[in-house]
């Protein structure tokens, strides 16, 4: 077991989470709840992995599963906005639309091999001990991409205009409406970007940390841990990041836990009883249940500072808050 | 007030959705994928072509999430359930291709198949709805499958079903198929000691997955084979606990690759240890034959499940067919080892192997399929395990029992299959928690 290699991967799976993650940050700071997150990031991954396939050019792939998860949050988007509708239940169907499509459509991709996103080492950063084989070595382009998108990311949601705008949508719409703010506009918008992070995560996993296509197992409940982080980050995108690559470095470490006999100069658990890699396995979605226990708590989750009109369709003169 | 409804009603949702993702493996979402366009086809057809409607319309029947297929009358209708999607490069595309040769080669048949069927309630739901349909043969293809096959072969004296890989039959209509693959896996093991050699290293790697007597059973053949190749070798194991999950079975072979090993080979159901080697190092596949195409898979050890199935095909439909225990050696053709079978070409890394290990190989390999050499010579003594205890005594074979018991488990085996060769660095599971 080496810690290098076990934060290497977890940078490389975090990745996925990452994305999946601060697209929900926006759709949630809107005060647009998306549960249909695992059905985004599974069309993403299929439209990202077969466009690739087809036209031997991942960059199109990318981009393909950037739009095919934008296009499916627009249904939610015109569902909960527009016609005002319980954001609990059509969120839910967007993933059950969303896996549905991905299935048919991808039907006969397994075992294909398209373009991938190439890997390579940050000349110069790579030679830091430690940090350089960590962070800078042998990563896709969408691990290096991750890292410069958390802090924009950051600074457009809390330093910005537009970022406060978001804010104020999310946490009061009425105020913001009078205020001259869009708030339909603004919720389509960040609805949309929520979308397209999904559908880029999906391609992630497709086209770059675990290539391939493997039906619902492709994203395996990893869009619900997504949604579940963002609780635990209080809508916020460096938290986000950090839970990301936390629970991208504990998918791997449970597996290379297995390997050595002595740990800390004592007899391994895992060595000799690896069922409890059951257990460990279970952590992600065992947090992911405790952060919604946590979140359908009011009181709580005005501590947390979860945005106050959250799950709440804004109709314009009818309800304040 | 309602805020608070709702994310009690998210909640539970979620919690609910979990677990299904967690335990069913991928079992809701066909309903997605394959209940909804019947009913728009049943639902459409009438309105738009009310002339073709009534042949179409009632063609499809389901059983909770899944979509049963119809027989064909007049016809031997054979059905199939397998735990993962058909084309999955592995286990289940291996008996699909099965399928496909009993549909070629087999007068006068229908054939059909239920894929992603969660093992347990699921597969009786299935299983049964199969039978009522009216199917005269069902295969059932996952250890998991057994206790429902069990139940659904009661209720249905006139159905045949056959379950692989378990270890339940009666005497009439409920069959239990299986093969000694641990012949296969072997001769792989000799090839990935001998690689390993080659390249200047000692480890290899195992990926396993429940501690149940077959993964002991195929590690420990492994280990055997390796042995013979490279004394020195070792073998490490990792523990995935699932049959089907591509993205954890790769995430297993990486993390064996990192932690030194030249060679992985798999338990699973899938490709995954050539797709996840880096450069230089090498895998070993599973299961299909056709899975083997990267230049870094060494060889794959596969079923070729064709003739069996169409033996049991013809026999049942003839009334020969008895329920019982079969398990086959490599002499009925049903096993293989890529690279090595009649017409087919070995892969680049083992090729250029020393040809004192090939021919190794490709002797013990012409024993095997001319009936010289089975399963309980691959078990067979001096064997001594990894704790330094001698399992079994020079010429001493285990016996059948003793293959595929764990005592834990209640079988009254003598030299149970709990031990690990003393080639194996890992150590046993526990099984009493």
């Amino acid at each position: 077991m080496n810690l290098e290699i076990i934060l290497h991967a977890g940078l490389a799976t975090g990745t996925i989470l990452l994305f999946a993650a601060i697209g929900e940050v926006f759709s949630e700071r809107a005060g647009v709840l998306n549960l249909g997150v695992e059905g985004m990031m599974l069309l993403g991954a299929m439209a990202g992995f077969s466009t690739s396939l087809a036209t031997g050019n991942v960059w199109l792939g990318l981009l393909a599963a950037i739009i095919a998860g934008g296009i499916l949050s627009l249904a939610h988007g015109l569902v909960t906005i527009h016609f005002q509708a319980d954001q609990v239940v059509s969120g839910l169907s967007l993933t059950f639309l969303g896996t549905g499509l991905a299935l048919v459509l991808g039907e006969g991709l397994t075992g294909k091999n398209p373009p991938l996103v190439p890997s390579f080492n940050i000349p110069g950063l790579s030679a830091i001990p430690f940090i350089g084989p960590v962070f800078f070595t042998d990563h896709s382009l969408l691990v290096y991409v991750g890292y410069l998108f958390v802090p924009l990311a950051w600074y457009f949601i809390f330093r910005t205009r537009p970022g406060m705008h978001l804010r104020a949508v999310g946490e009061k719409p009425d105020a913001a409406d009078t205020m001259g703010v869009n708030v339909y506009g603004l919720r389509y918008l960040y609805v949309f970007v929520g979308g397209c992070l999904a559908g880029l995560a999906g391609a992630t996993i497709s086209l770059s940390v675990s290539p391939g296509w493997y039906s619902t197992q492709t994203t395996s409940g990893q869009g619900w841990i997504a949604v579940g982080l963002v609780i635990f980050a209080q809508w916020d995108p460096l938290r986000a990041a950090f839970g990301a690559y936390l629970f991208g470095a504990l998918r791997r470490g449970i597996l290379d836990l297995q390997g050595p006999a002595f740990l800390l100069g004592m007899k391994n658990p895992l060595y000799i009883n690896s069922n409890y890699g059951f257990f460990l396995q279970m952590t992600p979605y065992v947090l992911t249940i405790l952060a919604l226990v946590i979140g359908s708590r009011q009181a709580a989750r005005k501590r947390l500072g979860a945005p106050a009109a959250l799950g709440l369709p804004y109709i314009r003169g009818e309800r304040g808050l | 007030m309602t805020k608070q409804r709702l994310w009690i009603v998210l909640l539970l949702t979620v919690v609910l959705s979990l677990l299904l993702a967690a335990c069913g493996g991928g079992t809701t979402e066909p309903a997605a994928d394959n209940a909804a366009p019947a009913d728009n086809a049943a639902a459409e057809a009438p309105a738009e072509a009310p002339a073709e409607a009534p042949a179409e319309a009632p063609a499809e029947d389901s059983a909770g999430q899944y979509q049963i297929p119809a027989i064909e009358d007049g016809k031997y209708n054979v059905a199939f359930v397998y735990v993962g999607p058909h084309d999955d490069g592995g286990w289940s595309q291996a008996h699909d291709v099965g399928r496909q040769y009993v549909e070629a080669n087999v007068e006068n048949v229908h054939t059909a198949y239920v894929e992603n069927v969660a093992e347990g309630a699921d597969a009786e739901q299935v299983i049964r709805s199969l039978a009522r349909k009216g199917f005269d043969v069902i295969f059932t293809t996952s250890f998991g499958f057994m206790d429902a096959s069990e139940v659904v072969a009661s209720e249905f004296p006139d159905v045949d079903i056959i379950h692989i890989s378990g270890y339940k039959s009666n005497e009439e209509n409920f069959g239990n198929l299986m093969g000694a693959m641990e012949n296969m896996k072997y001769l792989a093991g000799m090839l990935a000691g001998s690689r390993t050699k080659m390249d200047n290293n000692t480890k290899i790697g195992y990926i396993a997955t429940f501690p149940i007597p077959e993964e002991l059973r195929l590690g420990n053949a492994f280990a055997l084979g390796v042995q013979q190749t490279c004394p020195d070798c070792t073998i490490d194991v990792r523990w995935i606990f699932t049959w089907h999950d591509p993205i954890l079975e790769k995430e297993g072979a990486s993390s064996l690759f990192d932690a030194g090993a030249q060679v992985v080979m798999t338990g699973a159901d899938t490709p995954a240890p050539a797709d996840a080697a880096p450069e230089g190092k090498w895998g070993i596949t599973y299961d299909y034959s056709g899975n083997c195409t990267s230049p870094k898979c060494l060889t794959s050890m596969y079923w070729n499940w064709g003739p069996e199935y169409a033996r049991i095909v013809e026999g049942s439909r003839e009334g020969t067919w008895r329920g019982g225990w079969e398990y086959f050696d490599a002499d009925s053709g049903a096993l293989g080892l890529f690279g090595f079978m009649e017409g087919e070409t070995m892969q680049p890394g083992v090729a250029e192997l020393p040809a004192e290990d090939l021919a190794l190989v490709q002797d013990t390999l012409a024993k095997m399929l001319a009936g010289e050499f089975t399963r309980f010579d691959v078990f067979k003594g001096p064997i001594t395990d990894n704790q330094g205890n001698l399992v079994l005594a020079d010429g001493v074979s285990l016996e059948q029992l003793d293959l595929d018991g764990f005592a834990q488990f209640g079988s009254e085996c003598t030299t149970c299959m709990y031990w690990w060769n003393q080639n194996i660095t890992a150590e046993l599971p526990d099984l009493e928690s």
